[in-house]
């Protein structure tokens, strides 16, 4: 296995974990003023992702920072030609790091409802463009000679790219209402496992029609399953999460739910992986011209020193991370210090 | 309009913005460490008093440097595409090392600062406090070593276009890494310092909290001191790197024309690059060549000998450099006699003193912005020095008008948050160490 494919999959390892992670709380986030119904309530939602949402967007952070060193001529291309997108993302991401923080900084309840609301916008921006972005990479887009982006904004909002949002907000809401059931208690719960029902009917509505365009228009996507039926294991897997958190919701199973949501994230983000690799970016106008795991990488030296530093940085990452969750474990509890 | 222009402008704002709050940060973090560790070790109610107050002031800080910092992460790929492809190959390393070995720490831990105090002992909350410090000190290293790569390139080779990484350690400890980081992360703890040391001579104005103002006053001001003074070092030690590996920026921040041997520190003057002389130049005779080559009657360059295409912008180099240097002084003199004061029991009743300082919290803020606009604008018209020029650098495919677009986004969100972040840290200044910190009650 050449170091493009391992840092292929690293990067793919970094996002996805983002994804998990940050996920839940994007989903608490976005459903937040619609199910908390009191002070009580939104402070317990707080609280329920305050230690945490920080961390995990280190995730991202450090997604994107390897995919700048592993794959520099992707991360120049994505980033300049999604411009507008990343910066309507960026805005967000800022939205809810300051809302999370000034929130409970002072006690006015119109102070707090304007950042109930920055905090479920700054979520719903990055939870529905994310999505968008995949789409975007599997769907490919124009790319010029000089191989930059030969697109418009608005060409990124095409109706299969906007599906792909949806589809991955749904997936976000679903993952942070589980989160919700997890780790609070009372009236939250309950209504928390409808919202989520209604979720993953609507996250599994658009995964069939997705899957059905993508078989019609973009066949090419399932190279990599025609030629390797063993690859076949990946979006098998993917149902059979999709599935089990919907037994689990059927029955109210809050961590088995849970871990199944986040089995349908890796699962997704896995089906992802294998429709475009070895492709990171195809170009929609000649195929010649896509960005590869191969043509897109850094130096071999580069990734060799950057393969230590994961296998040297990342233990001790999990192992810590692990423990601080172990830490903030069980319900929310409200007496405490913090938000 | 210039793409090159509002990319730059874009870059700046945001950056500037950004280094408002790491400094700030490191500086706290590490004056928590120590006020933790005497809580550990004497089990004073007032030290954890203390401590609470400044973690959620900490809070608050790294949380806009969080929110600030994405964006730099991103920029580099939205704004120059040409420079990312030309230095992906070593920049971005560093950025994913950054998350890796000091962001992921600094988070985790600062979660457990903000809400773990009852939840873990006394000595792994303390811990906690050296793992932000140390995380967060390790954050500025990740980017210094990217930054100073641009500023002295090295462990590299072109290939095809691109720097291509030869030699992972020389392009990490470049010849300018060390340097700057020392001189960085000193002027962090200054920064720190003073910010704690301003809020507490407030407090001693205002005859309030006394005795939590007396004991943070006391560390701050000796943290105050000793960085302070150890800037002159970690300055002269950057200064006589940046002569050997940046002549054009020495001459520049000197407003140095004509090689000179035996040349003058420069105190005052305006350099005209138009007529490519320094009006009014009043400086120490032979001093820059003492300090520089250890010799009165070594030579320097001049900004002559260099084409002129090659010169950064002589205005904003040298006056920032210069103003950096001045406040640099000044706070050797505040901390010193403030210190002496405070040993002698005289600090809590000398107004003058107790205003100079409360008026001197956010100085070495200002003095790392100057002090990094000389780093940055004294490499121009480089973006990688010698290797690719700004104006080569930036995003093709980006519109000026999307640029501007973002640059007035950027200016009205980061005003807002500047107001709101100034508005809260007044809020919690004004209530004090016992008002209440974070609301804690749960409302029905």
């Amino acid at each position: 296995m050449t170091l493009q494919v391992i840092w292929f999959i690293l990067v793919g390892v970094l996002l996805t974990v983002y994804a998990v992670l940050d996920g839940f709380d994007l989903g608490v986030g976005v459903l937040h003023p619609f199910i908390a119904k009191n002070e009580t309530e939104r402070r317990t939602l707080l609280a329920a992702v305050g230690p945490f949402w920080d961390g995990n967007e280190v995730w991202l952070l450090t997604g994107g920072g390897a995919l700048f060193a592993a794959f520099p001529a992707l991360y120049a291309t994505v980033f300049s030609g999604f411009y507008l997108a990343m910066m309507l993302v960026l805005l967000g991401l800022i939205l809810r790091v300051v809302s999370i923080e000034f929130r409970n900084r002072v006690e006015s309840p119109r102070w707090r409802a304007v950042w109930d609301w920055g905090f479920m916008i700054g979520s719903l921006l990055p939870a529905l463009l994310f999505g968008v972005a995949v789409g975007n990479l599997v769907r490919g887009v124009p790319l010029s000679a000089d191989l930059d982006f030969a697109g418009t904004f608005l060409s990124l909002l095409n109706p299969y790219a906007l599906g792909a949002g949806v589809l991955g907000l749904a997936m976000f809401v679903v993952h942070g209402a589980l989160y919700i059931t997890l780790k609070t208690d009372g009236p939250l719960v309950k209504r928390a496992w409808g919202v989520a029902v209604a979720a993953w009917y609507v996250f599994a509505l658009l995964w069939v029609v997705l899957t059905i365009v993508t078989a019609l228009t973009l066949p090419e996507r399932f190279g990599n399953l025609m030629a390797m039926p063993v690859v076949w294991l990946v979006p098998l897997f993917t149902l059979a999460a999709m599935a089990s958190t919907f037994r689990a919701l059927r029955k109210q199973q809050a961590g088995r739910g849970f871990i199944a949501s986040a089995a349908t994230i890796v699962g997704l983000m896995g089906v992802f992986a294998v429709s475009l690799f070895p492709k990171m970016l195809p170009a929609s106008n000649d195929p010649a011209l896509s960005l590869t795991a191969f043509n897109a990488s850094s130096s071999q030296l580069t990734l060799r020193i950057m393969l230590i530093m994961v296998a040297i940085g990342l233990p001790l990452v999990i192992a810590y991370t692990c423990y601080i969750y172990r830490i903030f474990g069980g319900k929310v509890q409200l007496s405490e210090e913090g938000y | 309009m210039d793409a090159v222009l509002l990319a730059r402008i874009q870059f700046a704002l945001t950056v500037g913005f950004h280094f408002l709050y790491p400094p700030l940060s490191i500086g706290l973090a590490w004056f928590i460490v120590w006020v933790e560790y005497r809580y550990l070790t004497t089990n004073q109610a007032v030290y954890q008093a203390m401590s609470r107050f400044w973690i959620h002031i900490l809070g608050l800080l790294f949380a806009v440097g969080v929110a600030t910092g994405i964006t730099m992460e991103f920029q580099f790929g939205t704004n120059w595409a040409a420079y990312s492809r030309f230095v992906g190959d070593i920049f971005g390393a560093p950025l994913a090392a950054e998350g890796l070995f000091a962001f992921f720490l600094e988070s985790s831990f600062l979660g457990v600062l903000l809400f773990a105090r009852r939840r873990v002992s006394k000595g792994v909350y303390w811990l906690s406090t050296l793992l932000v410090a140390i995380g967060s000190t390790l954050s500025a290293l990740w980017i210094i070593i990217a930054n100073s790569w641009q500023q002295t390139p090295a462990g590299y080779h072109i290939v095809n276009g691109r720097a291509e990484l030869t030699d992972f350690w020389a392009a990490a400890f470049n010849p300018s890494t060390l340097p700057r980081y020392t001189h960085t992360i000193v002027a962090s703890l200054v920064a720190g310092s003073f910010f704690v040391a301003g809020i507490c001579a407030w407090y001693l104005l205002k005859k309030q909290h006394v005795e939590f103002a007396r004991r943070s006053l006391s560390i701050a001001l000796v943290i105050g001191v000793i960085f302070s003074l150890l800037g002159l070092f970690t300055g002269h030690y950057h200064a006589v790197q940046v002569a050997e590996t940046q002549p054009v920026k020495l001459a520049a921040f000197e407003g140095l024309f004509e090689t000179t041997p035996g040349a003058p520190m420069s105190v005052f003057g305006i350099p005209d690059a138009a007529q490519e002389v320094t009006h009014f130049e009043i400086g120490i005779p032979k001093l820059l060549s003492l300090m520089v080559h250890f010799d009165p009657n070594a030579e320097i360059v001049g900004l002559k000998a260099f084409p002129k295409d090659e010169w950064p912008p002589l205005t904003l180099t040298f006056y920032s450099y210069h103003l950096m240097i001045a406040l640099g002084m000044y706070f050797i003199v505040l901390t010193l006699l403030a210190l002496y004061l405070h040993a002698s029991k005289r600090l809590a009743d000398s107004r003058l003193v107790l205003n100079l300082l409360l008026y001197s919290s956010f100085l070495p803020l200002l003095a790392t912005q100057v002090g990094w606009i000389a780093a940055e604008v004294g490499r121009q018209p480089w973006i990688v020095y010698n290797e690719l020029r700004t104006v080569d650098a930036i995003s093709a495919v980006v519109p000026a008008e999307q640029i501007l677009a973002t640059i007035l986004l950027f200016t009205v969100v980061y005003a807002l948050l500047f107001a709101l972040t100034l508005f809260l840290l007044g809020r919690t200044i004004r209530r004090g160490p016992e008002g209440g910190l974070v609301s804690q009650e749960v409302a029905a």
